[in-house]
């Protein structure tokens, strides 16, 4: 008897603990891409500032709030600016950026196009 | 003639992108608030200081005022500094000074106002400094200039002299 209610303990709280940990590998997720902004060269994930715990706070509270992983990106984006983004989005300051990689893919192709194949 | 165009061409484009990341250098590798941009002001739920009763931010702030919102605690020492500053600012009869306590102990904070003087017409708490990530601040001391619900400014850091002439300049 002991162990059948020692089983059925188990069995209740391991999908409970599942779902924690789930809402936790998304906040996970989503602080790590958060910069710290009084920590530079630290994500809010790894960060123990006040002002991160408070972010942390924050996501999980968005979370709740049922908001995609994009639309809290989008409201800190409004908060604090682009700046608070590890991973920037495409604007007039971050173009190059984009860009760059495809242009040099593109002439670097170009050239060995010109110097292998069409010399053949 | 094709060869010729090559590597000028190749010369080019490495000059283009050591132009870009020599101008990359230059920008700043620390946050810089945007301060000056006008934004409507967050809509959340509080408690008052003293009462500790719940109020909505839409009660506080009243169309055509002006308001300072400062965010202070009794631990931040920036915030003894530029208290002396809101005693004076709160002379003024067109400015409501509105305090935010961050994270702070309400004792201690009681205790700093009784030293200090209570310069704010109202105080709410933000206990877990999610309220202060609502209206964009990253830290203590820090005030926002409110007018119409929109922030018409934010300081980050201690208020000192000119600021305060600023704000006087701009409630007259």
């Amino acid at each position: 008897m002991k162990f059948f209610k020692f089983f059925l303990i188990v069995i209740i709280l391991l999908p409970l603990s599942s779902v924690n940990s789930e809402g936790n590998d998304k906040r996970n997720e989503i602080t790590k891409n958060l910069r710290c902004l009084i920590c530079q060269g630290q994500s809010v994930y790894d960060s123990d500032s006040e002002f991160a715990n408070s972010l942390k706070i924050v996501v999980d509270k968005k979370l709740q709030e049922g908001l995609s992983e994009d639309q809290i990106y989008e409201y800190f984006k409004t908060k604090y600016g682009e700046w608070i983004l590890y991973d920037p989005g495409l604007n007039k300051n971050t173009y190059i950026l984009w860009l760059l990689p495809i242009l040099i893919f593109l002439i670097g192709g170009a050239i060995i196009f010109k110097s292998f194949i069409v010399k053949k | 003639m094709k060869n010729k165009i090559l590597p000028f061409l190749v010369i080019i484009i490495f000059g283009i992108i050591f132009f870009i990341f020599y101008k990359g250098l230059e920008d700043s590798k620390i946050y810089t608030p945007d301060v000056n941009t006008k934004k409507d002001i967050p809509v959340f739920n509080t408690k008052e200081f003293f009462s500790g009763e719940n109020v909505n931010s839409s009660s506080i702030f009243e169309l055509d005022k002006v308001y300072l919102l400062n965010i202070w605690s009794s631990w931040c020492v920036p915030c003894r500094q530029e208290h002396p500053l809101l005693m004076n600012l709160n002379l003024e009869d067109n400015l409501n000074i509105i305090g935010m306590n961050y994270k702070d102990n309400l004792k201690n904070a009681e205790s700093f106002l009784k030293e200090l003087g209570n310069p704010y017409k109202q105080i709410f708490i933000d206990l877990d400094g999610t309220i202060a990530i609502e209206w964009g601040a990253y830290g203590v001391p820090e005030s926002f200039l409110i007018y119409n619900n929109e922030i018409i400014k934010k300081y980050i850091g201690p208020l000192n002299q000119e600021l305060v002439d600023e704000i006087n300049l701009f409630i007259k």
